[in-house]
């Protein structure tokens, strides 16, 4: 059995808690390293929803766990606003498969 | 690729031949191999994005209502209110083979009081705003999930469809044609000996002919 993580300001994240997710609240890039390989590395959640703001500060620490099965690391807009980033996630996985963009470009 | 020296024998022939066999047939299963992951990555990529704008689209909505209970409620409370949640998820995690690519399949149990229940404090002392940002939230719950499941299963797809590209590519335009290369200059190589060796005997059988001939007229004369 796994269990959910969601992590990211305060603001955004902090509604998550009442359905039941474990949520951490970060806000320095340090600390959100130091926070997304504590639980990247802990084994026990089977998804990691991290804020794009968040997300934007470790990026490649984010892209080491692209291939493994879990946890899954997927991006959700915060309290800021849609950054784009998530779906440029899916755009970037069709031109690696693909080779060109041929879902987003209608 | 470095253009490998073999030796032109029948051996070595032997040996190229079945590799080109191997690599054609591999080749073959790989191609299938890729269209149908292609196939499937599509229809998996289209669900993920329509997914994707369906949950940013919650998302949002959660957040405002969030916002708003922020600002009507005092720090402390609003944080007291979502301390303890009533609810707990779990989430089974199980593999599912597709095309040589393992993918999660999740499925996630709440365990909560009642059905519904998913609110952590009393009413009393909190906003109606929070309230619905909460549901919100709840509501799009599954679907969160769900996105999960599908963008991992995607991003690891597409993995799996650029490494089998690569290998049928190398296979298509480097390995058969070397190979059909090492074929073509064995057996040129082989044709070539048996007729150098053809010519030898010929000639050496000219050269005892023409012997004998000699010696027959040097007993007649």
């Amino acid at each position: 059995m796994y269990s959910i993580a969601v992590m990211g300001d305060r603001d955004s994240v902090a509604g998550f808690g009442a359905l039941g997710l474990e949520t951490r609240f970060t806000d320095e890039p340090q600390e959100t390293r130091k926070t997304f390989r504590q639980l990247a590395s802990s084994g026990r959640y089977a998804v990691i929803y991290i804020t794009e703001k968040a997300a934007a500060m470790i990026s490649d620490e984010i892209e080491k766990y692209n291939e493994a099965m879990l946890p899954a690391v997927i991006l959700i807009p915060g309290v800021s606003g849609n950054t784009g980033m998530g779906i440029a996630g899916v755009k970037k996985s069709v031109e690696k498969a693909v080779g060109s963009d041929i879902i987003f470009n209608d | 690729m470095a253009m490998t020296q073999v030796n032109p024998t029948r051996m070595e022939l032997t040996r190229q031949k079945s590799k080109l066999v191997t690599a054609i047939r591999g080749h073959k299963l790989l191609k299938d191999k890729r269209d149908e992951l292609m196939r499937r990555f599509l229809d998996l990529v289209r669900l993920n994005k329509q997914l994707r704008e369906e949950v940013e689209e919650g998302i949002r909505a959660a957040n405002r209502r969030f916002v708003l209970a922020a600002a009507v409620m005092n720090d402390p409370a609003l944080k007291t209110a979502l301390l303890a949640p009533k609810q707990s998820v779990s989430v089974s995690v199980a593999a599912k083979n597709v095309m040589s690519v393992d993918i999660p399949v999740m499925d996630y149990k709440t365990g909560s009081p009642g059905e519904g229940d998913i609110f952590s404090y009393g009413f009393a002392f909190t906003s109606g705003d929070l309230d619905d940002a909460v549901r919100s939230l709840n509501d799009i719950f599954p679907k969160l999930l769900k996105l999960a499941e599908c963008e991992k299963s995607c991003r690891l797809m597409a993995d799996e469809i650029e490494k089998t590209r690569r290998r049928v590519n190398a296979l298509e335009h480097v390995m058969i044609p070397e190979y059909q290369r090492q074929i073509k200059y064995i057996t040129m190589k082989l044709d070539e000996n048996e007729r150098s060796t053809q010519i030898r005997l010929m000639k050496v059988k000219d050269m005892m002919i023409k012997e004998n001939i000699e010696q027959k007229r040097a007993k007649m004369a």
